[in-house]
């Protein structure tokens, strides 16, 4: 039997699977936040290997399409035994896609404290951890702020990449969706409305993030 | 772990793997070149433009910047049939290519035209240039000068993007990947093998990107 599908059913279903869009975003954003910070301290600490290891991850998940990613991590874990959920390879690939971004990210904040600031703090005996911690960081955190948010629109955009290894969220339901309705104009514009609504609001706190920091900036 | 890795197919689907490269390489460079020229029309546009026409590009730039490649492509390629736009595969592919690079490299090029001094349209107006050679010669190259890095490593961040093109079967590298996994169940080698293409890929782009903005920009340097 053939089922009628209204504009609200079509809505309904896509705002349902929108849910898992959000989560695999936020569980990314989070695990890639904490393995970028693991990531920054080795690519800007002292330690020639842990450097050039840092380097070397950054260059490998910026240089190859996060589809592969998620490809290699869905076989990949099936490789080793592990029975793998879609979910779990999603999360895992779009966590050390985003560490790797955000890593390279930050190392330009860090970077961009002038040398004084790190002079100064050494001169009033301060350890490097203590001049991370009182000195640099902080002011790396408020440069880092909008560069970080207008990434995180990059990782909601990269969500839905994962459903090619068949995690059903937004992209898939708009996919299985079309499938049963043969309105692919339709539910893909409301597919894509959605994600602008999701997006959109990170995109221009970013903006204004940035020009409030800038005239901060200019003030003194 | 008992699994032993297999790379002996290779020999076997060199040909697979090379058109899909060849196709790759196609798409970036169609979409890198008329990506570039759209952006630089609607940076114009944005930032000199005819005032009505600023929300419009406005909203384009926006719609693209905040919604996946993925569902740009679908939109095209499945979306657009019903309004009697029918188009192939690669067609749809290039589309979106040149149409999502148009959006971001409008916004990276615009930010280039508004960093130019005020005094250089004068100077160019004084040496009675018209609008649009002001535009070229002093607004512009000096400006594609300035954001010629950013605009290399977000041609280098598409080119990645089209390994989604597979998905409406456009017969790029990933496809490839697909269907030799298709035949020979090895998944893992398969996207191993076409993973290192595509790193080498991003690094020669992003060599000959380097190399184009030094022979392009290479005169002006001499000149100063």
């Amino acid at each position: 039997m053939m089922m009628e599908f209204t504009t609200w059913d079509i809505l309904r279903n896509l705002l349902l699977a929108a849910r898992w869009t959000v989560l695999l975003s936020l569980v990314s954003f989070v695990g890639g936040s904490l393995v970028g910070l693991a990531i920054l301290f080795m690519r800007i600490g002292k330690n020639v290997w842990l450097k050039r290891f840092a380097q070397g991850y950054i260059e490998l998940f910026q240089g190859t399409p996060l589809l592969m990613q998620l490809f290699l991590a869905f076989f990949g874990l099936g490789l080793v035994g592990v029975d793998v959920p879609a979910w779990l390879a999603a999360a895992l690939a779009l966590t050390l896609w985003t560490a790797a971004f955000l890593a390279e990210i930050w190392r330009g904040c860090v970077e961009a404290i002038v040398r004084g600031q790190w002079e100064a703090s050494s001169s009033l005996a301060m350890g490097y951890v203590q001049q991370m911690r009182y000195v640099i960081l902080p002011q790396a955190l408020k440069i880092a702020v909008p560069p970080t948010v207008g990434f995180s629109v990059q990782v909601v955009k990269g969500t839905a990449l994962t459903s090619i290894i068949g995690f059903v969220e937004l992209s898939k339901a708009g996919t299985m969706v079309t499938n049963a309705t043969f309105q692919p104009f339709i539910v893909y514009g409301f597919v894509a409305l959605i994600y602008f609504a999701l997006c959109w609001p990170l995109s221009k706190s970013s903006q204004i993030l940035e020009r409030k920091l800038n005239v901060a900036h200019r003030n003194h | 772990m008992t699994y032993s890795f297999d790379f002996s197919w290779i020999g076997e689907y060199l040909p697979v793997l090379l058109k899909g490269v060849g196709i790759t390489v196609e798409l970036i460079l169609v979409g890198a070149f008329f990506g570039v020229a759209l952006g630089t029309l609607c940076a114009w546009i944005r930032a000199l433009g005819p005032l009505w026409l600023r929300p419009v590009v406005g909203a384009y730039v926006e719609m693209i910047r905040n919604t996946p490649f993925l569902i740009q492509l679908f939109f095209i390629f499945f979306g657009l049939p019903s309004l009697g736009f029918r188009m192939s595969e690669l067609q749809a592919a290039n589309l979106a290519m040149i149409v999502n690079l148009g959006a971001y490299s409008c916004e990276i090029i615009r930010a280039g035209i508004q960093a130019t001094p005020r005094g250089q349209f004068e100077a160019g107006a004084s040496l009675a240039m018209s609008p649009i050679q002001t535009f070229w010669h002093v607004v512009l190259i000096p400006s594609l000068q300035r954001i010629w890095p950013a605009l290399s490593s977000q041609i280098v961040i598409v080119m990645l993007g089209s390994a989604a093109v597979s998905q409406i079967a456009a017969e790029d590298l990933t496809f490839a990947a697909n269907f030799i996994q298709s035949r020979n169940f090895r998944a893992f080698e398969a996207y191993l093998v076409s993973t290192v293409i595509y790193l080498f890929l991003a690094i020669v782009l992003r060599q000959l990107l380097r190399g184009a903005g030094a022979l392009l920009f290479a005169k002006r340097r001499a000149a100063q």
